[in-house]
């Protein structure tokens, strides 16, 4: 069942992904977007090993950890149509979404911003001694970053529920992890800060699962935190229009061999846990949540203007 | 009525409001068993603990955005940076996503930090300048900047129950001053209000942070000169209560404006430009800015006075724009 469920949500975010490149194609959504087209398991098994009660932050590369953790697609999407039923109301975009009633905390333009910001929801978890994680999802570019090292030396210092899952897909923009890391190994880092570190196979939903749920346990314990490198590869461009010139044709091609989502369908077949049937069954009524999306952002009213210039500040 | 320290009534309304609301904490360098680089915290550690009063390593911009999140998760913390120069450091939390919070993401964010502008200390060129400058632009940002023990207090209290990002200008000359104020601490004061300290007809002075402090002693000096300044404290800079200024300059007609950062660049333009535009035909003489000048502060105390306004300079200059014909 869990594989089952878990391949439904890892088709619906590569449809959905896919669905938004094809419409900036096609010139109906506006401003840019970054798809995770390849790292739909990592979005995925994080997910589903977090509780209800959790919080999951994210990146600009955020649709795929925002559709895991249950967003409806059509309000996801309307912040690319700028429709007023859009998790941001239109405001935000592709990269600034929030809805914290469903552990969402949010996706972030600023690479490398929303680190501490996870951290200090674990810091309100832990003063309020309830029993949430926060999952801080980011890239390897990311990591880079000094509040990176400032917010993991608090984080272990004080032994925060927050779980650092660092997206390593080879690439922060052009820029390979070849170019942009000293030591290949993001994990390795976590020595520094006296806490657990591993490199896990981000392709593999079950791996990613099993991972995040033991730190996630032991973040719930009072152990603290955990740096979980997931390697992985994104297959689609950068953001709209990326020509890809920073790499070849022929690695990509290399790489579309461990697409997580066929990757998930041969376990599924193997394990006759859905036979061909099934998948070209949940495949079409995938295809049918993304076309109704659509044609939901289509007809939603646009953003209003009047009620954002009055949104600055809260009562 | 008492005379406490700006730094006394500070320790005191922070106890007071860790002790009505259990959401507040304080987090930042050095607070706890240091009590703070002016002592402001000083005592609290002892009565919260450190979970409520939190040391942290030096890491500006994580103590930012970690107590972001928090805010965002339903606390509501008080950080401190050090010295207001280190805000560089914090800036990218503040700007990108404290700001955001409301407008974009529909959030609330209770957060307010506290810093140390100012020189007048001999402390150098990064430990000195007024960067508020860096918040002015930046809408959804709150920003207090009081002169006094009473509105110190009064206004530290509407921005720790405020539900948005306020910065909390405590400059460091203010500290040690001593100030007659009641023996309960006053009601909070609300945002957006400015005061008049002086009234006078010849012409207005606007200033805010410790630059009132100067301003009111150089509008006694220019009374014995038959000079009658008006002087206005802003209190608050975001929001600007441009009404009282207005209100003001219509009677005098003439204005200086105040401000202990450069020039070049300064909020003083701002309000410069907001006279201009809405009081234009009041004007006797164009609006005076009178501000530090467009160098670092130097250490040497002849040299760090020299560049920023004083009493003596803010007399000479309002005593020449309300004589000027
Ligand atoms: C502070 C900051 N610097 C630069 C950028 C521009 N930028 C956006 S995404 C990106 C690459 C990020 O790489 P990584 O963290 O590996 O995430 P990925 O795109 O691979 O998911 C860059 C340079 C930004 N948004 N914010
Ligand atoms: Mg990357």
């Amino acid at each position: 069942m869990l594989l089952k469920a878990a391949y439904n949500q890892m088709l619906l975010i590569r449809y959905f992904e896919e669905s938004i490149e094809r419409l900036f194609l096609e010139g109906r959504v506006m401003g840019t977007a970054h798809t995770c087209i390849g790292q739909e398991a990592v979005s995925v098994g994080v997910a589903t090993a977090l509780q209800p009660q959790d919080a999951m932050t994210t990146t600009h590369r955020g649709h795929g950890h925002f559709l895991a953790r249950g967003a409806e697609p059509a309000k996801a999407m309307a912040e690319l149509f700028g429709k007023s039923i859009g998790y941001s109301k239109g405001r935000g975009g592709s990269q600034m979404m929030m809805a914290p009633e469903m552990g969402f905390y949010g996706s972030n333009g600023i690479t490398g911003g929303s680190i501490p910001f996870a951290t200090g929801i674990a810091l309100d978890a832990s003063i309020r001694k309830t029993d949430r994680v926060s999952a801080c999802m980011f890239g390897d570019g990311a990591s880079n970053q000094g509040v990176f090292h400032e917010t993991l030396n608090m984080a272990a210092l004080w032994k925060l529920p927050v779980l650092y899952i660092v997206e390593n897909n080879g690439y922060a923009m052009s820029t390979s992890t070849d170019q942009g890391l000293a030591n290949p190994c993001i994990a390795d880092r976590a020595k520094a800060y006296n806490i657990p570190g591993v490199t896990i196979n981000g392709n593999d939903f079950e791996e990613v699962y099993n991972c995040v749920q033991q730190y996630a346990e032991a973040a719930r314990q009072g152990e603290g935190p955990a740096l979980i490198e997931c390697m992985t590869y994104r297959l689609s461009g950068h953001s709209r229009g990326d020509p890809r010139v920073y790499r070849t044709r022929e690695e990509e091609q290399e790489a579309w061999k461990r697409d997580p989502v066929k990757t998930m369908e041969k376990q599924l077949l193997e394990r006759k846990v859905l036979t061909a049937a099934q998948i070209e069954e949940v495949q079409q009524k995938t295809t049918a949540i993304i076309d109704k999306a659509i044609i939901t952002c289509e007809n939603a009213p646009p953003a209003s203007a009047a009620e954002f210039q009055n949104s600055l500040f809260a009562e | 009525m008492r005379n406490i320290t700006f730094t006394q009534i500070i320790r005191e309304t922070l106890e007071a409001e860790l002790t009505r609301d259990e959401t507040i904490f304080l987090m930042g360098e050095d607070i706890g068993v240091y009590g703070g680089p002016f002592g402001a915290s000083r005592g609290l550690l002892e009565k919260f603990g450190s979970e409520r009063i939190r040391d942290t390593p030096i890491s500006e911009q994580a103590i930012t955005g970690i107590a972001i999140g928090a805010a965002v998760a339903g606390q509501r913390p008080i950080i401190e940076i050090m010295f207001m120069d280190f805000i560089t450091l914090a800036v990218d939390q503040m700007v990108n996503m404290a700001a955001k919070l409301h407008p974009i993401y529909g959030q609330n964010c209770p957060l307010v930090l506290r810093t140390t502008p100012g020189a007048g200390r001999g402390y150098g060129a990064t430990h000195s300048q007024s960067l508020e400058r860096i918040f002015c632009g930046i809408p959804g940002i709150k920003i207090a900047a009081p002169s006094n023990a009473r509105d110190g207090s009064a206004l530290l209290q509407t921005a720790i129950r405020d539900n948005n990002p306020v910065l909390f200008l405590e400059h460091k000359l203010l500290y040690p001053m001593r100030f007659e104020v009641d023996d309960k601490l006053p009601e909070p004061t609300p945002f957006g209000y400015a005061k008049i300290t002086r009234e006078g007809e010849d012409l207005t002075i606007i200033a805010w942070s410790y630059m009132s402090v100067l301003a009111l002693q150089a509008a006694a000096k220019l009374s014995n000169d038959d000079i009658e300044a008006e002087v206005i404290d802003l209190r608050t800079l975001a929001p600007l209560d441009i009404d009282t200024i207005i209100e003001s300059v219509k009677s005098t007609g003439r204005v200086m404006i105040i401000e202990e950062g450069p020039l070049t660049g300064g909020f003083a333009g701002e309000i410069a430009a907001q006279i201009t535009e809405q009081a234009f035909e009041y004007l006797d003489y164009p609006v005076k800015r009178l501000a530090g000048d467009d160098l670092p502060i130097p250490s040497a105390k002849s040299l760090e006075l020299n560049c920023i306004p004083s009493v003596a300079t803010i007399t000479k200059a309002a005593s020449d724009l309300a004589l000027a014909d």
